[in-house]
């Protein structure tokens, strides 16, 4: 029965060693150990979370983008557009411009060239009435040189005159 | 498991028992009679000095041990200190001397016997182990702050994991941190221990019942030190019972509580003493027989034994945590489930004795 009698000297070293060891593990072992395990699983679980959050971040940051992309794009088109649209009308334009200003000079030459024609026109007129006056005035001259066929003349003339 | 062994322990010993008086009556004519169950309860039991191996027949061969202090106090002497080499071979010094390792005064007067033991040296071994041990993975959390655990952080790391998750968390719950300390050393004090135990040569620490007798006593102070009003009151007042059988209920559920640390002390006893026992018994056959021709079979019989050992005294180690975990659970839970945790954790006491 010496197996199952505790002896009491080694209750005593037991229960000595045992608190000792209790404290001092408590103290230079199981506290640094289990801190520093919590604040590894809490690095951890915040890194993670942190990860989840950036991708997150990433997501919206990558909406954002392509609804910018698409924005962009949408203005891009509606620049073109207008420039399309902007250079029609200027060519439009140019061109209205161009026909006018043809018309204008073809209605200016028209003008001109009618001017011209009167003009020419009034000259040959001056000139014939010059030459007829001058044929009349030499003809006048010759038939004149007779007093009665003066006399003819001025009766005419004043016959002429009467009846006006 | 171990029911087993020991039964088997118990047919393979009835030989031994049976040959006993005629190797008494042989001892006149063969001095050197072996007697396995003198053999093995010396191995198991507590010694004033560590015997390695003895060189040569017992009377004059060289003995290799090593001499440990005896310190004893008697009420009339006073204190008094030696080596315990001065009582070797039934010698007496300063009025003691040795009877079956029992430190006795001549005179017959009371003597406190506070020796460094073989068990006591052992377990100042483990002390000093497990100091060692755990400083260094505590400097390896200083040295590598948050990053990944290395060489022996990472060897014990995941075990401290598992005893903070899987025996405290779940057995204590949320107040579980001001336990951990606790659980930890006694985990890996019984597991060094057990450890220990099983080199050549080792202590049988925790087979001795002194040793686990404080280890559950300081289990049970704990418990009662930690109970709340519920625990008390499911002692007391036990819902659901009626008064007329509560003079029955309440002796029942104090012997509870005494025999909740009493299951543990028996359990590790039993256990690691039975697996020495074991142990020491197979290689007992080859000296029983007288036969070298047994040889093989002894060890290879012993070194599955000891293998299986390796695993008991992991699992000891989990189970006396477990329970002492679970025991504290019960005492500091909040509510009136706990009825329930109790009532498991007597129901798993002798499930656990049972099984191994």
């Amino acid at each position: 029965m010496d197996l199952i009698t505790p002896n009491l000297g080694l209750i005593f070293w037991q229960l000595v060693v045992f608190l000792l060891v209790l404290f001092l593990l408590a103290k230079f072992a199981w506290k640094p150990i289990l801190t520093s395990l919590r604040e590894r699983e809490d690095s951890i679980e915040s890194a993670l979370r942190m990860a989840d959050q950036a991708k997150l971040e990433m997501q919206q940051l990558k909406a954002g983008n392509e609804k910018l992309l698409t924005e962009a794009r949408q203005e891009r088109d509606k620049i073109m557009q207008e420039a399309g649209q902007m250079a029609n009308q200027l060519i439009e334009q140019a061109k209205n411009k161009a026909t006018e200003e043809g018309s204008r000079m073809i209605m200016q030459a028209r003008e001109a060239i009618q001017n011209e024609k009167n003009s020419a026109l009034a000259e040959v007129k001056n000139t014939a009435a010059k030459l007829s006056i001058d044929i009349a005035e030499r003809i006048l001259r010759r038939e004149l040189t007779d007093p009665t066929a003066q006399q003819q003349l001025v009766n005419s003339y004043l016959q002429e005159v009467k009846l006006n | 498991m171990k029911r087993l062994l020991i039964a088997l322990f118990c047919i393979l010993s009835l030989p031994v028992f049976a040959n006993e008086p005629a190797s008494t009556q042989a001892e006149a004519t063969d001095k050197e009679a072996f007697s396995p169950g003198e053999m093995i309860l010396h191995h198991i039991s507590d010694s004033h000095e560590w015997h390695f191996a003895t060189l040569g027949d017992e009377e004059h061969g060289t003995h290799l041990t090593l001499p440990l202090p005896v310190i004893a106090y008697q009420p009339t002497k006073g204190l008094s200190v030696f080596s315990s080499s001065r009582l070797a071979h039934g010698q007496s010094y300063n009025g003691l001397k040795l009877e079956h390792e029992h430190l006795v005064a001549e005179d017959g007067g009371h003597v406190y016997d506070f020796s460094i033991t073989k068990n006591v040296a052992s377990l100042l071994l483990s002390a000093l182990l497990l100091l060692l041990v755990f400083t260094a993975v505590a400097r390896g959390y200083g040295k590598n702050r948050n990053g990944a655990p290395r060489g022996i952080q990472s060897f014990f790391e995941p075990i401290i994991v598992f005893v903070r998750d899987e025996v405290a968390k779940k057995s204590i719950g949320p107040k579980y941190e001001r336990y951990m300390p606790y659980l930890l050393t006694i985990f890996f004090f019984i597991w060094f221990n057990n450890l220990l135990g099983l080199m050549p040569g080792g202590a049988n620490l925790t087979g001795n019942i002194a040793v686990t007798l404080t280890l559950a006593v300081l289990t049970l102070i704990i418990t009662l030190a930690s109970s709340n009003k519920y625990y008390w009151s499911h002692i007391f007042a036990t819902p659901g019972v009626p008064k007329a059988l509560l003079p029955i209920m309440i002796p029942v559920e104090l012997i509870g509580v005494v025999v909740k640390p009493f299951s543990l002390m028996v359990r590790l006893f039993a256990n690691i003493t039975a697996g020495h026992i074991v142990i020491l018994s197979f290689i007992s056959l080859i000296f029983i027989f007288r036969s070298a021709a047994v040889s093989p079979v002894s060890i290879a019989f012993g070194l599955f034994i000891n293998v299986l050992e390796l695993l008991v005294a992991i699992l000891q180690a989990y189970i006396f945590t477990l329970l002492t975990a679970m025991y504290i659970g019960g005492a500091v839970e909040e509510h009136h489930d706990a009825d329930h945790q109790i009532g498991g954790d007597n129901a798993a006491a002798p499930a656990h004795g049972h099984a191994h």
